[in-house]
């Protein structure tokens, strides 16, 4: 039995976790104030995910991994830059827009729609991997969603590891209460992994990879189809950026305990 | 100063070869990339150029840079925008995002409000005189409009920009070209150079530790051969400066000019009054020596700003805190007041402009932008000169390939440095080469100098200096007449002892007020960090600030890298010797010249080249 896996990665794109993001409201969706001024990243979630598919790829050969991703064209272009130096994929890309209010639902129809029509794919071998959350959309239901409308019934999310069996099965570890992890087996593909941030460091820039990466990349990026969303699948009643609030004294010559205690009494204040 | 090369160990390394290899992504290699990528292919999409080294495929073309993004740069621009409208012919440049043409200009001078300021006996009489004069000056929140502004100083026909927004801009229409490769977060560490041609480049070492040796998943960098380097990695830029340090300056030239240019970019409150596209221009405080600016972008956003000179002999001289006091003057504040931080950032302009000026081509490698000299000191312009010193290359290099010449030092002169030569950016680096010669001698008279060779188009100015050297005064020269001596030194030692930065402390004492943080524009300079931006420090690269004989350090009063570090990366270590955290560098490069032995052959800081930095594209 072959132990080649086609993997495909889903992977969105977030303004980057250092700046500020402010919502604002306009007439219709809510969106991020300037966010196609801001730096993006790829979503860090589903990046893990992508790290462990280039991994898992590289130990089974004749594996291949697919990066499918739904996010302006030019934002794409911009985050495919750092990402394609660091592991060896195919990328299908989606031009629409990456904006965490859109409708879980209709993305993940669109993700679904773009895998079932990827040449050569094989479905059977199909391990469909993405992240367990999302830096951009808390719901975290998008990837089941997708497994789903592709006919995936093994699903584990919250993932920390994979270990191929010698007999080709999966070892799966999940993420449950308490820092524990569920131990779970599957035969293997198809199935579904909502990685939470696995054990793999980012890898290192190769600049190899990167210039093979972007033989494929540019051409895929320039037949990128655009991938509307509906705009009124959902009605946002109000919009809240998490509550932040900065207090900043420089303290010198104090111990770890005494700024842990401090610390400590500030949050629960709240 | 010079850089020499990391202590790498003796590895084997991969090898790849291209056909130019670029050094640094701004607004030169913007130029250099975006001209050539244009040429790169016929109509019908088959090669015009062909590469050497991948046999029938167009020519291979790949730049590195070594901040994380392509939209990373700092800089508060206002441009006449020449260079880049040629390129762009037909394009409407507002549609950059942050982008606005210039629809007002004023060039202000500032009075001191707070009284701490440290102005000369002609600074003085000039304040009282134009306090005196009060309604008939037009003087107005401790500032008097000047009734115009000179002519070499104008940008009527111009852009304000943001750089990191435009780089970002600029990036997307040469990527999207799929000719050319550009890598962001990649350090290049060192030119390649044998038989004093360089041949390509080497990327930096990853999964070292701090110290550079190899640690877990030690990857050695690559090396990057290429029959043409294209150096352009700004003023503090690693390759630059080790070409510089084997091949030498042309004879005369020196690059001991400097200055540190801080911003902020800030959301203005509603009624803040500001159009969009105003440009102001201050002189005279905070301190006599420190220009600053006021740019206002589209959608209520502003890029405010001041320049530390090295001229500014100040042995403690700062730059976040006299931006605070700039931005509180009352002439500004009454425009930031109510406005919230979006960004902030510095960078190291190099200031000598012509005198500065590298051999801007050799066997294998050219030099534009910034480090190749391009700034011009007198118009305070510098990112459409860089820019057009890249088409400049850019056309040279077409006109070499098609001419099937190879890369020498010959050939580039013959097309590029003689393009350069003919051009309007040559013309007007002469008209300013010696506009700044005054400044040595005072702010005055290095105003008076400025203005002889502005309105004279260089057919007048000041002598150079006799002296090479530009180090700060003492303190007690500086600070005598304010603090007695005792003091002064048990300042000294009290900062010393705990650790703290001096400038702070010297400020305090000669009157200049609390900032008064409000959480939201007035921040405490770690906040800034945080809040302007933030800074990334990738993993597994070494150290870029090496201090090469920390006894020197140890020796050191004050230490004078410390009180410039825009980042308060650098601090009071062990045994007196700074101690860098690579997590708080914004890697502006002050360090660098403001260590007080750079005048020295051997600097005592080597600025190598560092992955990550300020993450902000609003800068």
């Amino acid at each position: 039995m072959s132990n080649a896996y086609h993997i495909v990665v889903c992977a969105g794109v977030v303004p980057d976790p250092l700046q500020t993001l402010e919502p604002i409201t306009p007439a219709t969706v809510p969106a991020l104030k300037n966010e196609m001024m801001l730096p993006a990243v790829l979503d860090p979630w589903a990046a893990h995910a992508l790290y462990e598919a280039a991994n898992l790829a590289a130990h089974a050969a004749g594996s291949k991994v697919w990066l499918v991703s739904a996010a302006p064209k030019a934002k794409l272009q911009q985050v495919m830059m750092n990402v394609a130096q660091k592991a060896s994929f195919e990328l299908v890309p989606i031009d629409s827009p990456a904006s965490g209010f859109a409708d879980a639902h209709a993305v993940a129809a669109l993700l679904a729609t773009v895998i079932q029509s990827i040449p050569a794919l094989d479905r059977s071998r199909l391990l469909l991997f993405g992240g367990w959350e999302s830096a951009s959309r808390g719901a975290g239901v998008t990837m089941q969603l997708v497994a789903e409308q592709l006919g995936v019934v093994d699903q584990f999310q919250g993932v920390d590891q994979l270990t191929v069996q010698p007999d080709g099965s999966f070892e799966i570890l999940e993420r449950i209460e308490g820092g524990r992890h569920l131990v779970s087996t599957c035969q293997g593909p198809p199935a579904l992994l909502g990685w939470a941030t696995g054990n793999l460091p980012e890898p290192r820039n190769n600049p190899q990879i990167g210039m093979a990466n972007m033989r494929t990349i540019m051409p895929a990026l320039q037949r990128a189809k655009a991938g509307p969303l509906p705009q009124d699948a959902i009605r946002y009643l109000s919009v809240t950026p998490p509550k932040q609030q900065r207090q900043t004294r420089i303290v010198k010559d104090r111990s770890p305990d005494e700024i842990a205690a401090e610390l400590l009494e500030w949050i629960v204040q709240d | 100063m010079s850089a020499s090369a990391p202590a790498s160990p003796v590895v084997e390394r991969q090898q790849m070869s291209v056909d130019i290899a670029g050094v640094g992504f701004g607004p030169a290699m913007g130029g250099f990339l975006n001209t050539l990528a244009r040429n790169l292919l016929n109509e019908d999409g088959t090669p015009r150029l062909v590469s050497s080294v991948s046999p029938g495929m167009p020519l291979q073309v790949i730049c590195y840079e070594r901040a994380d993004g392509l939209g990373f740069g700092v800089s508060g621009a206002v441009t006449r925008a020449r260079g880049i409208r040629a390129s762009f012919s037909g394009v409407d440049l507002a549609q950059i995002p942050m982008a606005v043409p210039v629809a007002t200009e004023r060039l202000v001078y500032l009075l001191d409000p707070v009284g701490a300021s440290r102005r000369s006996l002609a600074f003085r009489i000039k304040d009282r005189l134009l306090r005196a004069l009060g309604p008939i000056v037009r003087l107005r929140d401790h500032a008097v409009e000047l009734p115009f502004t000179p002519p070499f100083l104008r940008k009527h026909d111009g852009m304000i920009l943001s750089l990191g927004q435009f780089n970002q801009w600029v990036s997307e229409q040469i990527t999207s070209s799929g000719v050319v490769q550009i890598w962001p977060g990649m350090p290049v560490s060192d030119p390649l150079i044998e038989a004093d041609a360089v041949t390509g480049i080497r990327l930096s070492d990853q999964g070292v530790a701090l110290d550079g040796a190899p640690g877990d998943g030690f990857m050695p960098g690559m090396d990057v051969r290429a029959a043409l380097t294209v150096v352009a990695d700004g003023p503090v830029g690693a390759v630059g400066r080790q070409i510089d340090s084997h091949f030498g300056l042309p004879e005369g030239h020196h690059q001991r000019e400097w200055a540190l240019g801080m911003k902020m970019v800030v959301e203005l409150r509603e009624d803040s009054g500001l159009q969009p596209g105003t440009v102001l221009h201050t002189i005279g405080f905070p301190e006599p020596e420190i220009f600053g600016f006021l740019y206002v972008h589209p959608d209520r956003l502003a890029s405010v700003g001041i320049f530390i000179p090295s001229w500014l002999r100040s042995p403690v001289r700062t730059a976040y805190r006299y931006l605070q006091h700039f931005m509180l003057h009352p002439y500004i504040w009454r425009y930031l007041q109510g406005g919230t931080l979006k960004s902030w950032g510095a960078k190291s302009l190099q200031e000598s402009g012509r005198h500065g000026e590298p051999f801007l081509a050799g066997n294998g490698y050219a030099r534009i932008g910034e480090g190749s000299g391009s700034t011009n000191v007198l118009t305070g312009s510098g990112v459409d000169e860089a820019w057009t010193t890249g088409t400049q290359l850019a056309e040279a290099v077409i006109e070499l390939l098609e001419q099937k010449k190879p890369f020498t030092k010959e050939n580039l002169e013959q097309t590029y440095v003689r393009r350069r030569r003919a051009s309007w950016v040559d013309k007007e680096s002469k008209i300013a080469a010696d506009s700044r010669n005054g400044f040595q001698h005072g702010v005055v008279r290095g105003l008076l100098g400025t203005a002889l060779a502005g309105f004279t188009r260089g057919a007048l100015s000041f002598p150079a200096p006799k002296s090479a050297q530009t180090s700060t005064s003492t303190m007690e020269a500086l600070y005598g007449s304010r603090i007695p001596p005792a003091e002064l030194k048990q300042l000294q030692q009290d900062c010393a002892a705990h650790g703290t930065a001096l400038h702070d402390r010297i400020m305090d004492r000669c009157g200049w007020p609390q900032i008064p943080f409000d959480g939201q524009l007035l921040i405490s300079h770690q906040d800034a960090l945080l809040m302007g931006g933030s800074v990334q420090a990738p993993p597994a690269y070494a150290n870029h600030v090496v201090f090469t004989r920390p006894q020197l350090c140890q020796n050191c009063e004050p230490k004078l890298c410390i009180e410039m570090c825009s980042g308060q990366a650098i601090t009071r270590g062990e045994n007196g010797v700074p101690a860098f955290d690579r997590e708080k560098c914004v890697y502006c490069g002050a360090c660098l010249w403001n260590c007080n032995a750079a005048n020295e052959k051997e600097g005592n800081i080597n600025f190598r080249a560092g992955a990550g930095g300020l993450h902000s594209a609003l800068n």
